[in-house]
């Protein structure tokens, strides 16, 4: 592998984004959402305005859950079949470039633009919040940024293997768009549906481990372990058993959900 | 393999299920000659092309340009020595002319001091800083050729190079490619305008059905088919008619008498001897004509 090649890549995929302002335009939706879900986020209540850290990290947790996935795969669904499809593909393959190099290099240069857009999206927030609480309020936010950017990779990961599996951009985005229900809208339902149907008698147990299955799920024993009182408020201190109860622990399912939908996409990009 | 092969294929094949896309095929390209490969859609070629860059690994058989084996570990020196021109191809669109080639470069671990001069070369100096959404299809062919070109490849391997391009820019690409076989490229081209490379390749490969059928100059392909040639000739009413009766007793010749004068189809052998027939009428043969079988004439006689 000769990560010259792979910075060549991934440097031409991320000024690409910044040059059809996509970065910009990701962090414009990103600030917008993150201030009126701080600001207003209590206006139901009667309240507006700032209120406490949890409070504000819960509410962007239940927006980036929705929106995070949905943009990494729209960012990511036709990296290998938009290039098959306009024909580039064998011209870059026929290049002193190795498959797993593109691949690497296609997913960095994405990365490195989903990164960017989304620290600079909830930047303005942690600014507020920093003006407010100081330091000790930046910490928590700061592993809510942190994790927001690791549950964009993986789902960006996963839309870079929609992209290898697909033969056609059209098929690419329906998978996509299919992956984004599976994991953001049906996943939780069907294991609660499965754990209710079955008055709890299977899967009780299992279930928290079920959840990491999901990105999305983890992400959000992420956020909500890392503040006492969110633990209470979902109740889930009662479903996540104390051994899975690990920030450390979470971040390395996570990096396993970015690391092996890659692997498997490399082995379905043969020649 | 031997020294003098920029290209060799040996017993290559390619299936895909039940389908053999490329079937045994044996091929040997001689450095610093320009190639032609034609053949139906679904002939085979596109799927040889791609074994022969590397993009396709064969079933069976082996590939080797330039030398090296095109899947083994020495597949990046392989592919820093070729150049490679795909069919329709879009690059993109965000990127300017300069930009383009200076990624290609990079990738290729070509200079990039070289990226300025191609450009002029291929007559787009004046749009390098345009980005390509600005392009027409002839310039976009024509940023793709100068891709190829980069890094001085020893092998270049055009996919219809001429698509896209009106017939000055044709005639251009192709003194450009005779530039490139002076300094030793072989040139390996794939067309379907098959007049196009008649008097361009040195030789070629016709492939039916997954398989070459044949391979030589136009000349010793020709030879090769059965081909009738036509003459024609224009001569007065009187002569025209003596001539027909002439011509006719000589074996295996047809003779038609049409608006603008005498057609003849006769076998190549018997050339001489009806231009003998038709000499004999001295100032009474107005004008001639011969049309040798066309490349195309050519290509039917072998693949149909």
């Amino acid at each position: 592998m000769i990560f010259s090649q792979i910075l060549t890549l991934a440097a031409k995929e991320f000024r690409d984004r910044m040059r059809n302002r996509w970065v910009l335009a990701v962090a414009l939706v990103f600030t917008v959402f993150s201030l009126v879900i701080a600001y207003f986020g209590a206006a139901q209540q009667g309240q507006i305005g700032l209120r406490s850290l949890e409070f504000t990290i819960a509410s962007l947790v239940s927006l980036v859950i929705y929106l995070i996935p949905l943009i990494a795969l729209l960012l990511g669904f036709d990296a290998i079949v938009g290039e098959r499809e306009r024909g580039s593909l064998d011209l870059l393959l026929a290049l002193p470039i190795s498959r797993l190099e593109l691949l690497l290099g296609k997913y960095l240069g994405l990365a490195a633009a989903l990164t960017l857009s989304t620290l600079a999206g909830f930047a303005l927030v942690a600014l507020l919040l920093y003006r407010q609480f100081g330091w000790p309020g930046l910490l928590p936010y700061g592993g809510f940024m942190f994790s927001s950017v690791l549950l964009g990779l993986s789902f960006l990961s996963l839309a870079v293997l929609v992209s290898v599996l697909a033969r056609e951009r059209t098929r690419a985005s329906g998978m996509a768009i299919a992956l984004w229900f599976f994991f953001v809208l049906v996943f939780d339902m069907l294991l609660l549906g499965g754990l209710v149907a079955t008055g709890g008698r299977y899967g009780g147990d299992a279930f928290a481990y079920l959840l990491l299955l999901n990105p999305a799920d983890v992400f959000r024993i992420l956020n909500v372990f890392s503040l006492d009182d969110l633990r209470s408020l979902y109740g889930l201190d009662s479903i996540v058993p104390p051994a899975l109860a690990k920030p450390w622990l979470m971040m390395l399912v996570m990096l396993g959900w970015i690391v092996a939908p890659l692997i498997l996409a490399r082995w379905r990009f043969r020649a | 393999m031997s020294e003098s092969a920029a290209i060799e294929v040996r017993a290559a094949s390619r299936h895909f299920g039940a389908l053999r896309a490329v079937d045994g095929v044996d091929l040997t390209v001689r450095r610093g000659e320009i190639f032609g490969l034609i053949g139906h859609n679904g002939a085979g070629k596109s799927t040889l092309f791609k074994m022969m860059l590397g993009l396709l690994e064969p079933s069976g058989g082996e590939v080797f340009v330039d030398g090296c084996a095109v899947h083994g570990r020495d597949f990046r020196a392989v592919r820093r020595r070729i150049g490679y021109l795909p069919e329709n191809v879009a690059l993109y669109d965000n990127l300017s002319g300069l930009e383009t080639l200076q990624f290609f470069a990079r990738l290729k671990g070509a200079a990039r001091e070289q990226c300025e001069p191609l450009l002029q070369r291929v007559g787009l100096a004046a749009a390098a800083r345009r980005p390509l959404r600005e392009y027409s299809k002839g310039m976009r062919q024509r940023l793709g050729l100068a891709q190829a070109l980069l890094g001085t490849p020893r092998v270049l391997f055009l996919d219809e190079p001429g698509n896209g391009l009106d017939p000055q820019a044709i005639r251009d690409l192709y003194a450009l490619l005779d530039e490139q076989r002076a300094q030793g490229v072989t040139v390996l081209i794939t067309s379907h305008i098959l007049a196009e490379l008649q008097e361009r390749v040195d030789r070629l490969a016709i492939m039916a059905n997954g398989r070459v059928v044949a391979t030589g100059s136009v000349e010793a392909l020709r030879a090769q088919v059965p081909m009738p040639l036509t003459i024609s000739a224009r001569l007065g009413a009187a002569d025209a008619l003596a001539a027909r009766q002439q011509l006719a007793a000589l074996a295996g010749v047809e003779v038609s008498i049409e608006a603008d004068g005498l057609r003849v189809r006769c076998p190549r052998p018997h050339k001489m001897a009806v231009l003998g027939v038709l000499a004999g009428f001295g100032p009474g043969l107005l004008d001639l004509g011969i049309r040798e079988p066309s490349l195309e004439d050519v290509f039917f006689g072998f693949s149909n």
